[in-house]
């Protein structure tokens, strides 16, 4: 877990805690809980075993020899987090804050999702460790997720449809930190990314940092050596959060975040590459937003992706430098969806997808002897029926 | 002394009427005729909100509400004209709610100086709590807005004490763990709030009571416990947006107000 604590919250000017007066006591109370257990040793134990044997870390570093060819540059790796249970990153999260909530004594636990896999892993996560689970859903995500919805119904937890603004991701949020709100005494909420009031982006990026932690060593011992370059996609930018936190000190090792460019500028969720700073869901953060601070509607074919804010730490590492944000298509995402099908045999979700395009440029652009990691954040099961209507047919 | 401390103080004994509505909705200019419905009533200070996105402190009643001001096309600068349009005709102290984004968006300095212009006397930010107002309180003293900061059930004394150190104006309570929205019966949690902030404050400000307060006997039993003023917000909402035709729908507005108002006085109140 990383050791690294923002004062009051913030990297450089970003994050904080903006939020309704009811719920400061409820993010101070999580804070105190969270800084005594990330040192608890019963719990690191616990956590660790879960990761383990229950969603089956650590994930295999894998060396994608065809994408490697076919990108005609620097050696590709991808961070398998696809074959993580519930087939996404997501896991590694809900599993810490799962087990955060039943120390901290709260029997029902909240999250938000946009693509489902959040909600997929928080169901199985409050399943596995007998807490009661509801989820929020943008109606639209429901509409184009509907296997992970039914998933998460299988699994115990109730999903509540968000009819309200975009109907996406940004409004589950909203409903989410309304239900909060409303039941704070006996109810925790998982946020599913970096993003939301201090102390979660810290605490989401210290659950995902399993995965950049992964990757050190594996790299070592395969290469003898760490990365030129890690890239990962970015929404919220948990799984990227999680892949580049523990390079951050690392200054040979570039870092790239890759978000969703939708279908051209204006119609897009690349919130670091189009936006400018403003508030919202309790942090100050880069914002897609108009003249006057209303908050853009956001366009992406992978719902994952489809948000118009993003973790605050992923603001301050873009103004300082140590991280490059640039974005991918929805054709794109497409084109790599199928490349990666194709040559790997692996069928990425689509929100990888958009790391996996941008990856097999810079490789392309990167000497042979040098090495690119792409976090593979999930698997694309959940997308087939979204390729499938772009293509025209019906499965 | 600033003009909502003044009110409080001409006030003496009675309870004050602080009435909400969302600027815009469903447009500017039936906006101004309902707050001027509002002070025909009585309304002692109005609460005008600008329209925000993703207004995360709101129910239903205001969200929706702030759905149809955006969609009409409502910008933060009508509603500042607005004001200025009220301000001529009224002397009633009138409080922008907002979220921190509108403010922070166009640069801070900038809203708050345009605020200010415009005849606004305070302002009100759910999502700004003390934690975060170095920037934003030395702005509203250099403009001479008045900070009305919120307190809640889950406000302990201590922090209590420190929202009384930096509020002007008066300090908002939160009635109840939850959102905006009208309800129909009053919680005891409302009345021990109250009545705790009551004993921690000590009469240094005036306490006013919002979220879930629509009935004249949720005003009586608020005033009762100690209050100094009671917020009302979406049932005003839910008539402007009743479908009634638009004068019949202000008539109604006036005569709520005078309802309200009736129920703050402490010697012409009908204790039934």
């Amino acid at each position: 877990m990383g050791e690294d604590y923002p004062k009051k919250g913030r990297f450089g000017r970003y994050g904080g805690q903006f939020i309704p007066e009811t719920l400061v006591p409820a993010v101070q109370e999580l804070e105190k809980a969270y800084l005594r257990l990330r040192r608890d040793a019963s719990f690191k134990r616990e956590l660790a075993h879960l990761l383990a044997d229950y969603a089956g870390r650590p994930t295999p570093l894998y060396l994608a020899s065809n994408l490697t060819e076919s990108a005609g540059g620097a050696k590709v790796y991808l961070k398998r987090e696809d074959l993580l249970h519930s087939g996404a990153h997501k896991i590694n999260n809900t599993l810490g804050q799962a087990l955060l909530a039943k120390k901290m004594g709260k029997p029902r636990v909240i999250a938000e999702t946009g693509a489902g896999q959040h909600g997929v892993a928080t169901a199985m996560a409050c399943a596995v460790l007998g807490l009661k689970a509801e989820v929020y859903m943008g109606s639209e995500d429901i509409e184009r997720q509907k296997l992970n919805v039914f998933r998460m119904r299988l699994l115990g937890t109730e999903v509540h449809s968000v009819d309200s603004g975009s109907r996406t991701l940004k409004d589950a949020i909203n409903e989410a930190l309304r239900d909060w709100v409303t039941n704070l005494r006996d109810t925790y909420y998982i946020i599913g990314s970096v993003v939301g009031p201090h102390p979660y982006p810290v605490i989401v990026r210290d659950f995902q940092s399993v995965i950049g932690v992964e990757i050190k060593r594996q790299m070592k011992s395969k290469e003898g050596r760490l990365p030129d370059a890690v890239v990962a996609c970015v929404g919220g930018g948990s799984n990227a959060m999680g892949t580049f936190h523990p390079f951050v000190d690392d200054r040979d090792v570039k870092l790239y975040g890759v978000e969703a460019g939708g279908t051209g500028r204006g119609r897009s969720a690349a919130t670091l590459v189009e936006g400018r700073e403003g508030v919202l869901h309790g942090m100050l953060t880069y914002l897609l937003q108009d003249r006057d601070g209303q908050v853009a509607s956001t366009e992406s074919i992978s719902a994952g992706l489809d948000y118009p804010g993003v973790g605050p730490e992923h603001s301050f590492l873009k103004d300082s430098g140590r991280a490059q944000y640039v974005s991918a298509s929805d054709d794109e995402a497409v084109k790599a969806f199928h490349l990666l099908s194709r040559k790997e045999g692996i069928i990425p979700a689509l929100e990888s997808s958009h790391a996996v395009s941008y990856a097999v440029k810079l490789a392309g652009r990167m000497k042979r002897d040098e090495n690119v990691v792409v976090t593979l954040s999930g698997r694309g099961d959940k997308d087939v029926q979204i390729i499938a209507k772009r293509a025209g047919l019906e499965i | 002394m600033s003009p909502i401390r003044s009110v409080f103080r001409s006030l003496g004994k009675d309870g004050a009427l602080i009435a909400y509505t969302m600027g815009g909705d469903p447009d500017i200019e039936t906006t101004e005729r309902v707050v001027d419905a509002l002070i025909a009533g009585g309304a002692d200070i109005i609460e005008l909100g600008v329209p925000f996105s993703d207004p995360i402190a709101d129910g239903k009643s205001i969200q929706e509400a702030a759905v149809r001001s955006l969609a009409a096309g409502t910008k933060p600068s009508d509603i500042l004209g607005v004001v200025a349009r009220l301000k001529k005709k009224h002397s009633t102290p009138i409080a922008i709610m907002t979220y921190y984004n509108i403010l922070y968006s166009p640069g801070l300095d900038r809203f708050l100086s345009e605020a200010k212009k415009a005849g606004v006397d305070a302002l009100i930010v759910p999502d700004l709590p003390l934690d975060e107002t170095e920037d934003y309180s030395r702005l509203a003293r250099k403009y001479s807005l008045d900070t009305i900061l919120m307190a809640a059930p889950t406000t302990s004394p201590a922090r209590m004490k420190s929202l009384v150190r930096h509020s002007t104006g008066f300090l908002y309570l939160v009635s109840l763990l939850g959102v905006t929205g009208a309800r129909s019966q009053l919680g005891d949690e409302t009345l021990k709030l109250v009545k705790e902030a009551k004993r921690v404050t000590r009469g240094k400000i005036p306490l006013g009571v919002g979220f879930g307060i629509s009935k004249p006997e949720h005003v009586r039993a608020v005033l009762a416990a100690g209050a100094d003023a009671v917020i009302v917000g979406s049932s005003i909402v839910n008539m402007v947006s009743s479908g009634k035709p638009t004068a019949a729908m202000l008539k109604d507005v006036e005569n709520y107000a005078r309802t309200l108002k009736t129920a703050t006085k402490t010697g012409g109140s009908n204790q039934t």
